[in-house]
């Protein structure tokens, strides 16, 4: 292409014209070459995302197998809407995400906020937070299985047993399973966020403590009216990113419980991969995506709050 | 925060490192501070500090608090972070029975190494290794590549389409990974255009191709080509430079920084990744470790397991002790990789 990138935006419409309707200037103003360099973007993602993702649209108004597929309207939905276990199914997923929130969400803003004040070996302990992120997650669920042991001499158990408490049945019981599950979960994912933490403490200007001190702030005063209200655009998009992360949780449940003991762990992802892949007569396709592109249309409003939220922040 | 194993959640985009400019950078929406730059900034503007002023450090009451803190962080850390890891590595040679009897006692009956070479061999370990290699490079390959020319072709060639291709790109990361699951497995059983019986089933493109379409690392490449410093590639140009000579002697040089972050990306996605090669590698003898992990553990008896878990472990733990600064920094810069 001979413009350079600064005129491409202003050329003059005359040109642009005259370009369209001429398929050899195209080619020797290096159109040809440039369609090259897109060509690979554009067939990933037109076979691997934008066609599959209307194809989902499609066909979660349809019964489909492998050979033929017919137009059932709204059937899918009303059979995924009548289906009992999608109430447990969501109400587990909002209690996985809402134990997430409580239990998981503060600790990594504490600790990045701990860390962020020691002088000598920050790099250690970035490096000690960042170390269970890095093992593969399903080797930390099935070594986290081997912990939830629930025999007495299993390893949490033992534990517990030197603080006097008796053993617990962890992932058999169904009040303790999904708490055992947000544990984990937490664990594997807090060394990701203290990291981003760490960065956005990094960005609070300096001068704005210098203020504070200046108006006789303490430490906590410090942390509460500047610390805070400076990270709360970094906080608010974790929170996003976790309640976005958490509603398609999937690993945890499978590898864990499978969704038991009696359901009480089964999420709407294991529904859906209940619908689409663990019939032995070929998956219920159709209902699988109707419950994907009702899951997909409440988290894309949550994404666009993110992406609108995020576009102010950072230009702000 | 944790993975879906198939998860493509937007990403939080702080800050594209820029190694050529050591200005502030403000662009689009995201503001361009590199970790390296803004201590240098920040040492210029400022004594190093943070929310305890270099008064208060000399405070008793907060010194005996901070000594608390060091106490507490190393104590925590250690145990939540290192722990769990140091036991893996421990009981990865010790007898079944020691573990599950005593788990804390440190080889009451000697230790057992043939559990290693038992995982390695008995249970094939060797082979789902190679094959979890095999996706992680391949995976790394394609997502560097659709991820450099996309890039290019967005921000430096700029045709026509430019805008258009960009916002199609930038709309897929509005749509959550889990819609596509099913269409995508559809079409990876039968691809459109190829005829009725080919199948990419069991063929690890159905596992590199998906992972390239990632809008993130478009996003993340364009928006530091995007910053290159215009003149140098005005400079090629008039020098006579073609498309390719462009690509390859001068942006892609130029683009070393991010290239490492989308690379260390796309190898830990693949390594992880989980249910979707489940679904597209049916047949075992493909399938990578965190694959046959799950499937062997019925079977295997837990000494040797955790032998083979102990295994699993130890690239992606050696990988991160190397380039540890790396990955700090992808993971400050890049947001919550997988949620």
């Amino acid at each position: 292409m001979a413009t350079t990138p600064q005129v491409s935006g202003t050329r003059p419409p005359k040109v642009r014209q005259r370009r369209a309707g001429n398929p050899v200037t195209w080619v020797k103003s290096g159109g040809l070459t440039t369609l090259l360099f897109a060509l690979p973007l554009i067939f990933v993602f037109t076979i691997f995302s934008w066609l599959p993702i209307i194809r989902s649209v499609i066909m979660s108004f349809q019964k489909t197998n492998l050979i033929t597929s017919t137009w059932v309207g709204l059937d899918n939905f009303a059979a995924v809407l009548r289906d009992p276990l999608l109430g447990t199914a969501v109400l587990n997923t909002g209690y996985f995400a809402l134990l997430a929130l409580v239990l998981g969400f503060p600790v990594p803003i504490i600790m990045a906020v701990l860390m962020s004040e020691v002088r000598r070996g920050k790099g250690i302990y970035s490096a000690l937070a960042y170390l269970p992120v890095v093992i593969p997650p399903v080797v930390a669920v099935l070594l986290w299985k081997v912990f939830y042991d629930a025999s007495p001499q299993g390893v949490f158990n033992t534990m517990l047993g030197w603080v006097g408490i008796p053993p617990q049945p962890f992932l058999q019981s169904q009040t303790q399973a999904m708490p055992a599950l947000v544990i984990e979960a937490t664990w594997a994912a807090a060394g990701g966020s203290i990291i981003i933490y760490l960065a956005a403490l990094l960005i609070v200007p300096p001068e704005l403590y210098d203020a504070a001190e200046v108006d006789g702030a303490g430490i906590w005063r410090k942390i509460w009216h500047v610390t805070l209200p400076q990270m709360r655009g970094v906080i608010f998009v974790m929170l996003i990113l976790q309640i976005l992360a958490t509603a398609q949780v999937f690993l945890e449940p499978f590898l864990f419980t499978g969704g038991g003991p009696v359901h009480a762990t089964t999420t709407i992802l294991l529904l859906i991969y209940d619908y689409a892949f663990t019939n032995s007569l070929g998956g219920n396709y159709g209902m699988a995506t109707a419950l994907s592109v009702m899951l997909a249309l409440f988290l894309a409003a949550l994404s666009w709050v993110y992406f609108r939220l995020t576009s102010r922040w950072s230009t702000s | 925060m944790t993975q879906t194993g198939f998860s493509r959640a937007p990403e939080l985009v702080l800050a594209p490192e820029s190694d050529h400019d050591s200005e502030p950078l403000e662009v689009g929406r995201g503001r361009l501070i590199s970790w390296r730059e803004r201590r240098r900034a920040g040492s210029l503007l400022a004594a190093d500090r943070s929310i305890i002023s270099s008064a208060e450090r000399r405070q008793p009451g907060v010194r005996r608090t901070l000594r608390f803190v060091h106490v507490f962080l190393a104590g925590s850390l250690v145990l939540v972070g290192l722990g769990p890891l140091l036991w893996l590595a421990k009981s990865a040679v010790t007898p079944t029975q020691d573990t599950l009897q005593q788990p804390f006692r440190l080889w009451p009956n000697g230790i057992d190494w043939a559990n290693l070479s038992q995982a390695w061999n008995d249970i094939h370990i060797d082979q789902y290794f190679f094959n979890t290699v095999v996706i992680a490079a391949g995976a790394w390959a394609f997502q560097l590549l659709i991820a450099t020319t996309g890039a290019y072709t967005l921000s430096i060639l700029k045709p026509r389409y430019a805008g258009l291709l960009n916002a199609m790109v930038l709309a897929t990361l509005f749509i959550p990974a889990v819609v596509l699951l099913v269409p995508l497995y559809l079409t990876i059983v039968n691809p459109p255009l190829l005829g009725r019986d080919f199948s990419l089933l069991n063929n690890y493109l159905a596992v590199w191709l998906p992972m390239a379409a990632n809008a993130f690392n478009i996003m993340l490449v364009k928006r530091f080509f995007d910053n290159l410093p215009r003149d140098v590639i005005e400079a090629a140009r008039t020098d006579g430079a073609g498309p390719f000579r462009l690509f390859w002697s001068v942006v892609i040089p130029m683009s070393k920084p991010i290239l490492g972050v989308v690379s260390v990306f796309a190898i830990i996605a693949a390594w992880k990744d989980f249910l979707w090669p489940m679904l597209v590698l049916p047949d075992p003898a493909r399938q990578p470790l965190s694959v046959r992990l799950p499937a062997v553990a019925s079977q295997t008896e837990l000494d040797v397991f955790l032998a083979a878990l102990a295994i699993a472990t130890i690239i992606p733990v050696v990988m991160f002790l190397m380039f540890q600064r790396v990955f700090l920094r992808s993971a400050g810069l890049g947001g919550a990789v997988k949620g």
